[in-house]
């Protein structure tokens, strides 16, 4: 007998007569005997508890968690303080082991949260709605990239360089699919390139999308942007944010922007190597029907009551089959939870005080590190909690010797971006203190 | 607290705090003196001031309004809603999984790519297929990724004029929505009166602009699709692929694999078939095989081992590039590894048995009070389709499923497939006792009885819980998204 298998041999017998059959084997019958597979699986037979424990402690212990290490890596995964009570909450196998909301009687736990998930999402980044969230922030740029193009019917999409190099990655791979044409904007001094994106908006543009803060962690000027993005005919404006830097600059939606995208795993999820994580998208009034994934609504039941129902998509099975724009049908629900628990912990105050002591302390470490002239600033804008510098030290060397005093160093940036071949990108937040700060510099001072 | 009823909004009270951060270490400074004030919000954050209690209570409450697998049974047909071992939730928690940075050097991530491997190995040899991508994010991003394999198949050989993507109308709607989004053109076929592909309308579909086939076997009626053989000729001898939805894998590990049924590529549920919890709708994870004839198309990376390392390999220039940040749900893939362990061949085969056994034993046990259109054996689940002679009653399959609820079930996935008038689709997993399937079949007799002595008691249904047919057509007309106070 297996733990999770509890039918006995008297059982089955029972259930094997009411169905009219004799042997288990009879169940599989319709498949045909050139198809059915005659030979047992080739892997391991089942183990107990105590053994797969071991054996998965030992596959974990062969990496190096961060618990262990100094982190200034980021370039789109960060190591910020995770409040405790997130995890209890998603822990609550009432959240865990529900399926995706569809009767709304018993599902209101998450249906809620889902709502006030919507809710803050939406005021943070100061948009008229937003969704039940996505698979991750560079799938939420394509979504929105393939949003923009059915609201505007043109299949132009112009991306900055500055966005997540993973990301314009993504978006080749579904432009390809889709037939849509995607052009890269330059950067100029690590932002995008003004008035090279003037040159590149027509009539035929369906989206201008940017980072911000952008991957070299520059602040870009998203008002500005706009207003050339505007100049296109029903060309979307997208703009992809870190959610922790609106704890201190402005609201996307008070610049202009018409739909908001980013990773929200800096709002209490785990590293995990890269996943789950989150993907949320914002939008203005105008973008709320074409909005894709779920999304939950208030309502009444029978009696009055407020309530909550998906609303405004079909269910997956009903997706709306060939017409459809996105096939997405799920969210990521448990780290919605997260990330809803996140927000309204750290709340009003909180989430200042967490982008605020991000950006004191990465500009302290910018100044500390740029101090003596070995290391110069890559480019010189002003930033949030990521900034790149620059040496004649060979930066894979640098990380070796770092490592050494368990701390892992930046971002390679020579592995997207061969102009910056020696730039390192580094990620301060508030979880750094300023040891383990003077002791990064002074090893880069030493080395 | 009984009737709880607040938003988290409703809780705010000005001055409260539920977090302390260690005070700032360094010379403070004026964030204005840092960055430049255009950029800088003046404003007051609109976020809710609360303290920690308050949090816990809140969502603990919220938690008490939602149905769970640990509630109680869950026969939600084509989602598996099978038990979410614990163990599962404690190895994907293990520090040296959960605080682990996607971009930290290759000697670093050593466990990671070890599971990542295993796991692909497990996988393509549960499904029969050479290689597997691990990067989709869920069921939906597996056939969006499968299906743009096919496209790049066709195009390298520079075979472009293949355009279409044939389809069963029994399919999720799902795959026709994939397709359309990897730019393909839609062929619908209709299904033999058993629910089966009907072999002739598949001959006068396929042609020189057939690009693939995409099915589930067994298909969305449970039903195991004998032709499959011929299926697969068919297909293979216009030049085209044939596409696998692994949305009901459950029914056939150890018992049969798509990779010998003819298949090239094929996606899993790994939130249904191996366990990992759906979360209330997520995150899941969607893996896709392939046969060797698509592996140079693969997404990058893929983990590969050079020597005694592993290593993450984007050297694969005919690649589609990438569909998601990263290599995937990592923390679901420890989930589903630590299962497949758990389980073993033998269990894994096992699980596919009994997950049958028990949606036959439902069959048997109900057909003679609701309606089964198709009268055979079934695979992992049924559908029904309404209640026998319920023309007099009038009751619909919608009041089946709310009257379910009063007493104590989820209900069964509901009009799905469309090809089966008033379906009500019922898959119970292996994971659930004689017990529990004797005290279902009996809730669903006692509401085959009184649709007949008391309709209106269950289509006024439901009675006893939280809230009662919330309005959808109201949600959908006037828009309320968002809390505005």
């Amino acid at each position: 007998m297996h733990p999770y298998l509890p039918a006995t041999p008297e059982d089955i017998k029972e259930m094997l007569e009411s169905i009219g059959l004799e042997s288990l084997d009879q169940l599989f019958d319709d498949i045909p005997k050139d198809v059915y597979f005659n030979r047992e699986l080739d892997m391991p037979k089942a183990k107990s508890e105590l053994e797969v424990t071991t054996y998965l402690k030992g596959l974990a212990n062969k990496n190096c968690s961060l618990s262990n290490l100094t982190s200034f890596l980021g370039a789109g995964a960060y190591d910020h303080y995770i409040p405790s009570i997130v995890d209890h909450i998603i822990s609550r196998s009432e959240f865990y082991t529900s399926y995706t909301p569809y009767q709304p009687e018993i599902s209101q736990g998450t249906l809620q949260y889902i709502f006030e998930f919507q809710t803050l999402i939406a005021n943070l980044t100061g948009m008229d709605a937003a969704n039940a969230s996505l698979y991750d922030g560079g799938t939420a740029i394509v979504e929105a990239a393939l949003m923009a193009s059915a609201y505007s019917k043109k299949d132009e999409i112009i991306i900055s360089k500055s966005v997540k190099p993973d990301a314009r990655r993504i978006l080749h791979t579904y432009a390809h699919a889709q037939n849509l044409k995607v052009i890269e904007v330059d950067i100029k001094d690590g932002a995008t390139d003004i008035e090279a994106l003037k040159g590149l908006v027509t009539d035929d543009t369906a989206a201008v999308i940017v980072q911000s803060p952008n991957f070299f962690g520059i602040i870009e000027d998203l008002k500005a942007l706009g207003e050339v993005a505007h100049k296109g005919k029903k060309t979307t404006f997208v703009a992809s944010v870190d959610p922790i830097s609106l704890g201190i600059l402005k609201k996307p939606g008070d610049l202009g922007v018409d739909v908001v995208v980013g990773e929200g795993q800096a709002m209490g999820m785990t590293l995990s190597f890269g996943g789950p994580y989150l993907g949320f998208m914002a939008v203005n009034k105008a973008y709320i029907r074409k909005i894709p994934g779920r999304i939950v609504g208030q309502t009444e039941d029978l009696d009055g009551k407020r309530s909550f129902v998906l609303t405004l998509t079909a269910r997956e099975q009903h997706i709306r089959r060939e017409k459809a724009t996105s096939n997405i049908c799920s969210n990521q629900g448990l780290n919605a939870l997260a990330a809803t628990v996140y927000m309204v912990t750290l709340g009003k105050e909180g989430l200042r005080e967490v982008a605020e002591q991000s950006a004191k302390k990465a500009h302290y470490a910018f100044e500390q590190m740029t101090k003596s002239g070995k290391y110069k600033p890559l480019f010189n804008k002003p930033f949030f909690k990521e900034f790149a510098v620059t040496s004649d030290v060979d930066s894979a060397k640098l990380n070796d010797e770092l490592r050494k005093v368990d701390i892992l160093g930046g971002y390679d940036l020579g592995k997207s971006y061969p102009q910056f071949e020696g730039g390192v990108l580094y990620a301060v937040t508030e979880k750094r203190t300023k040891e383990e700060i003077d002791k990064l510099t002074s090893v880069m001072e030493g080395i | 607290m009984r009737n709880y009823e607040k938003l988290i909004f409703e809780l705010s009270k000005p001055g409260r705090k539920a977090y302390m951060l260690p005070p700032l270490d360094i010379e403070d400074k004026e964030i204005k003196d840092l960055i430049p004030a255009e950029f800088v919000n003046d404003e007051e954050l609109n976020l809710p001031e609360l303290f920690e209690v308050d949090v816990i209570r809140h969502y603990t409450n919220l938690s008490n309004k939602n149905y769970g697998l640990d509630t109680g049974f869950y026969p939600l047909g084509s989602c598996t809603m099978k038990y979410n071992p614990k163990i599962n939730e404690d190895t994907a928690r293990y520090d040296g999984f959960a605080n682990i940075h996607p971009l930290q050097p290759e000697d670093c991530i050593q466990g990671s790519l070890q599971l990542m491997s295993e796991l692909e190995k497990s996988l393509c040899e549960i499904a029969g297929m050479d290689r597997m991508t691990l990067q989709p994010a869920a069921g939906a991003h597996g056939e969006l990724t499968g299906i743009m394999l096919v496209k790049a198949y066709h195009e390298d050989r520079g075979d472009e004029k293949r355009n279409k993507i044939i389809v069963p109308d029994s399919a999720h709607g799902t795959n026709p929505a994939t397709a359309a989004m990897a730019g393909y053109k839609i062929v619908e076929i209709k299904s033999t009166k058993d629910g089966l592909v009907d072999l002739e309308a598949l001959k006068a579909a396929v042609g020189d602009d057939t690009a693939g086939l995409m099915l589930t076997n067994p298909n969305t009626l449970g039903l195991f699709d004998r032709g499959i053989k011929e299926i697969a000729q068919i297909v293979h001898d216009a030049g085209g692929l044939l596409y696998y939805d692994g949305a009901n894998m459950n029914a056939i590990m150890g018992h049969a694999r798509p990779g010998d049924m003819g298949f090239d590529v094929v996606h899993y549920n790994i939130h249904k078939t191996f366990s990992t919890p759906h979360g209330g709708g997520g995150p899941g994870s969607g893996p896709v095989g392939v046969k060797n004839i698509l592996v140079d198309y693969l997404p990058v990376p893929m983990v590969n081992k050079k020597g005694e390392k592993y290593f993450l390999d984007y050297d694969y220039p005919k690649t589609i590039g990438k569909v998601k940040d990263f290599y995937g749900h990592f923390g679901i893939m420890v989930r589903a590894y630590t299962y497949i362990l758990t389980m073993g061949s033998d269990g894994i085969k096992r699980a596919s048995t009994m997950a049958v056994l028990n949606a036959n034993y439902i069959m048997s046990k109900l057909k003679d009070y609701y309606n089964l259109p198709i009268d055979t054996q079934y695979m992992h689940e049924v559908v029904f389709g309404g209640l026998k002679g319920s023309s007099l009653s009038e009751v619909t399959t919608l009041d089946i499923a709310k009257r379910l609820l009063d007493l104590g079930y989820h209900p069964p996935t509901i009009y799905f497939p469309l090809i089966i008038n008033q379906a009500l689709m019922i898959e119970p997993t292996e994971t659930e006792s004689k017990e529990t399937l004797d005290e279902f079949i009996e809730a669903m007799i006692q509401i085959a009885k009184e649709a007949e002595s008391d309709p209106q008691l269950v289509k006024s249904a439901p009675h006893n819980t939280l809230v009662r047919r919330p309005d959808e057509v109201k949600a959908a007309r006037d828009i309320n998204v968002k809390y505005e106070g």
